[in-house]
C-alpha cells in the first residue's frame, strides 16, 4: 500500500522526421492518490492513459516531472524495483508455465521458501476461485480463467501498487460485467492503491473511486464519478461521461435565458449570475438525454423538433429529434406513443442544464469543490 | 468445376515433375554409389544392375580417412553452431525487445555481408590466417563457419523472438526478473522450437560448406567436403567411389533433419495472449 504522486509528469517522443515538431504523449500530469485508492484513467484511444500507466510501471521513462511511490521518486528506478504488479490487456501469461508456476514466478525469483510460495498461490487461487486450474497451462484456459490467473499473479506479489491496463477488454460483455464487480470486491479486500486504465466510461464510472479523464495527453478533469456526471469541467468531459451522451445545442444568451432555433431555456440563479459577468453571448447548452421529458409548447423550457428515430428498449424509449441544425436524443419512460415524423416538445429543469463557453468549451457557472481545487493545483 | 479439377490435376503433375527433377541427382548419386566403377562410367544410363558395396568399402577403408574427415565436419559444424547461437541470442534479444532507430539498418547490414561472394574476401582472410597460423586448423575453420552463418542465425533468432509478445517480456520485467532471468526462464523456453530449427540450419550449412573447407584446410582440419573432392585425383575420376563418399557425407545430416523435423515445426506460444 502506498500513496502515488505524479508531479508534472510528461512523456515526449522525439519525432522521427526532421522538421516536424516532437510529440507530447502526456503533458503536465498531476495527481496525488490516497493510500489504497482506486483511480481510473479513462479517455479515447491515444489520449495518453496507457502511456501514463506504463510510466508508473517503469516500462517507459517519463521525460519530465516526478513519479513518487510511497514518497520515493522512482523516475529512474527499473520496473522490478518499484514493487508494483501489472495486469495486461493481453494477460501476458507465461505460456510454458502452469497456472501455479505463473502465479509463483515473482516469488521464485525472490527466492522465497517453497512452502510460502505454495501457501500464497493457494490463497490467491482460493480468492479467485481457480484452485482447480493450478496444474493447467494457459492455453487450456478460457478467456475469463486467464484473466483470473493474471489477477492472481498480481495478487501473490502483495505489491504497493496495482496497475491494470484494460484488463477486461478481451472478455465478452457478460463476463466483463461480472469481473468488473469482482475486481472492485478484490480491491475492497486487499485495499491496495490501484490504477485502472480503460476507454469504457461505464467501467470507469462503476469502478473508480476517482476518475482521471484524459484527452490528447492532458488531464481534462479529476473527480469522483458523480461529480464528473454532475459538474463536468468542459464540453469534452460532459460528452464523454454519461450514456447516452449529453446533447449540445449552440445558443445565444439574453436576459437570463438561452435560446436557438427550436429551443429556449431560462437559466437558474447560478447560471444567470455567471452569465451576467460575461460579454460573449454565444454558448453551448448541454442537456443529458435522461433529463429531458415530454413538455408543452407554452412552457418556459422547451425543445421542439421532428422525431427521426424511436428505439423501444422496454424500460425506456430513446427518441431522436431534429431540432434546427442539431440532433437531440431523449431518454423517455417506456411505452411511448410517439411515432417517426411527429412533432414533439420536450422540457428540462433549469438546474439540470450545463453551459459551456463556445470558444474554450469550459463549463460556465457550475463547478464541484474538488474540481476547482484540482484546477488550482494544475 | 471440371476445368477446376483438370487444373488441379495439371498442377499436381507439374509438382511431381519438378520434385523428380530436383530429386533426380540425389537418386542418381545413390544409384551410382552401389555400382562398380565400370558401370558408373557407361554413357547409356543404367538403372538396372546388381548392387555392390565395393565403393562403400573403399570409401570407408582404413586409409581413406573417412572418420577423420567426419570428425572434423562434426566438430566444426557443432562448434560453429554453438558459438553462433551464443553470439546471436543476445544480439537478437536486444534488437527484438529493445529496438532503436538503427535496428533495421543493422539487420540489413548484417545480411548484406552475405552479398559479397566468398572469393571476394578469400585473399585477405587467407593472408591473415596464414600469418596467425590458423590455416588447416579446426579452430580457424570454426571461426569462418561462425562468421559465415552468424547473419542468418541472428536474423532467424530475431524473427522468432519477435513472435513472442512484448507484454510477456514486460510482465517478467515487472515480476522482478533480471535480463538474464527473462532470457533463460521466459524467452528461450518460448523460442526453443525456433532455436532448434535455426541451430539445425546452421549445422547443415556448416556441414555442407565446401569453399572454405577446401581452400583453408589441407589434411589435419579437413572436412568431408575435402574428402569427397579427394576422389577427383590426378589418376582420374572415380564416379562410384565419389558417389559412395558423397552418400556417406550427406547421410548423417539428412538423418538428423528427418528426426528433428517434428520438434522444429511445433509452436509453443499459443495461449499466451488473447
Amino acid at each position: 500500500m502506498a500513496i502515488v504522486e505524479l508531479k508534472n509528469v510528461a512523456k515526449r517522443y522525439e519525432s522521427q522526421h526532421k522538421g516536424s515538431s516532437s510529440n507530447n504523449a502526456v503533458d503536465n500530469f498531476n495527481l496525488v492518490t490516497r493510500d489504497g485508492e482506486f483511480v481510473v484513467l479513462v479517455g479515447p484511444s491515444g489520449c495518453g492513459k496507457s502511456t501514463t500507466m506504463r510510466m508508473i510501471a517503469g516500462l517507459e521513462r517519463n521525460t519530465g516531472g516526478e513519479i513518487l511511490i510511497g514518497g520515493k521518486d522512482v523516475s529512474q528506478v527499473p520496473p522490478k524495483e518499484r514493487d508494483i504488479a501489472m495486469v495486461f490487456q493481453s494477460y501476458a501469461l507465461y505460456p510454458h508455465m502452469s497456472v501455479a508456476e505463473n502465479m509463483g514466478f515473482s516469488l521464485r525469483l525472490k527466492k522465497r521458501p517453497a512452502e510460502e510460495i505454495k501457501q500464497k498461490i493457494d490463497e490467491a487461487a482460493q480468492t479467485l476461485g481457480i484452485e482447480h486450474l493450478l496444474d493447467r497451462k494457459p492455453r487450456e484456459l478460457s478467456g475469463g480463467q486467464r484473466q483470473r490467473v493474471a489477477l492472481g499473479r498480481a495478487i501473490v506479489r502483495n505489491p504497493q501498487v496495482f496497475l491494470m491496463d484494460e484488463p477486461l477488454s478481451n472478455l465478452d460483455a457478460k463476463l466483463r460485467v461480472d469481473m468488473r464487480a469482482e475486481i472492485v470486491k478484490l480491491h475492497k479486500r486487499l485495499n491496495v492503491t490501484t490504477f485502472y486504465v480503460t476507454h469504457d466510461q461505464v467501467e470507469a464510472m462503476t469502478m473508480g473511486e476517482r476518475i482521471v479523464v484524459m484527452k490528447d495527453g492532458e488531464i481534462q478533469q479529476i473527480d469522483t464519478p458523480i461529480n464528473l456526471y454532475d459538474f463536468p469541467a468542459n464540453r469534452f468531459v460532459a460528452g464523454f461521461i454519461g450514456n447516452p451522451s449529453m446533447n449540445f445545442l449552440r445558443a445565444r444568451h439574453a436576459d437570463g435565458a438561452v435560446s436557438g432555433p427550436g429551443f429556449a431555456f431560462t437559466l437558474d440563479a447560478a447560471h444567470t449570475q455567471a452569465m451576467a459577468s460575461r460579454r460573449v453571448v454565444d454558448v453551448w447548452v448541454g442537456v443529458r438525454p435522461e433529463h429531458l421529458r415530454i413538455g408543452d409548447a407554452a412552457g418556459a423550457n422547451r425543445v421542439e423538433g421532428t422525431v427521426d428515430v424511436v428505439e423501444t428498449l422496454g424500460a425506456v424509449t430513446m427518441v431522436q429529434l431534429s431540432v434546427g441544425e442539431h440532433v437531440v436524443t431523449a431518454q423517455l419512460p417506456g411505452h411511448q406513443t410517439v411515432r417517426i415524423g411527429d412533432t414533439l416538445t420536450l422540457t428540462c429543469d433549469s438546474d439540470k442544464l450545463h453551459l459551456f463557453d463556445s470558444e474554450s468549451e469550459l463549463a460556465i457557472g457550475r463547478e464541484s469543490a474538488a474540481a476547482s481545487s484540482a484546477t488550482a493545483e494544475a | 468445376m471440371k476445368s477446376q479439377r483438370f487444373a488441379n490435376t495439371a498442377m499436381g503433375v507439374l509438382a511431381w515433375v519438378v520434385a523428380l527433377l530436383i530429386f533426380f541427382p540425389i537418386l542418381w548419386l545413390l544409384l551410382t554409389a552401389f555400382k562398380t566403377e565400370q558401370q558408373a562410367f557407361t554413357v547409356v544410363p543404367n538403372f538396372f544392375f546388381s548392387p555392390t558395396l565395393e565403393s562403400f568399402k573403399t570409401a570407408l577403408a582404413q586409409g581413406s580417412g573417412y572418420w577423420h574427415y567426419a570428425w572434423n565436419s562434426a566438430l566444426t559444424a557443432v562448434a560453429s553452431t554453438v558459438i553462433g547461437l551464443a553470439l546471436a541470442v543476445p544480439a537478437a534479444y536486444a534488437m527484438a525487445f529493445y529496438p532503436n532507430k538503427r535496428t533495421d539498418f543493422l539487420l540489413v547490414w548484417m545480411v548484406s555481408t552475405k552479398f559479397i561472394p566468398a572469393v571476394g574476401v578469400l585473399i585477405p582472410i587467407y593472408l591473415v590466417y596464414s600469418a596467425v597460423g590458423l590455416l588447416d586448423n579446426a579452430l580457424g575453420l570454426t571461426l569462418l563457419f561462425t562468421a559465415m552463418n552468424l547473419p542468418i542465425i541472428v536474423w532467424m533468432v530475431y524473427s522468432y523472438f519477435r513472435d513472442i509478445p512484448k507484454d510477456i517480456v514486460e510482465a517478467a520485467d515487472i515480476d522482478g526478473a533480471s535480463i538474464m532471468q527473462t532470457l533463460f526462464k521466459v524467452v528461450l523456453p518460448l523460442a526453443l522450437p525456433g532455436l532448434a530449427s535455426t541451430g539445425l540450419l546452421a549445422l547443415i550449412l556448416a556441414w555442407n560448406e565446401s569453399f572454405w573447407s577446401i581452400t583453408m584446410t589441407d589434411h589435419s582440419a579437413a572436412t568431408l567436403a575435402v574428402y569427397i573432392a579427394s576422389f577427383k585425383s590426378a589418376e582420374g575420376l572415380f564416379w562410384a567411389k565419389m558417389s559412395a563418399a558423397s552418400v556417406l557425407a550427406i547421410a548423417p545430416i539428412i538423418v538428423l533433419g528427418w528426426f528433428t523435423q517434428r520438434q522444429m515445426v511445433r509452436g509453443l506460444t499459443f495461449g499466451a495472449v488473447k
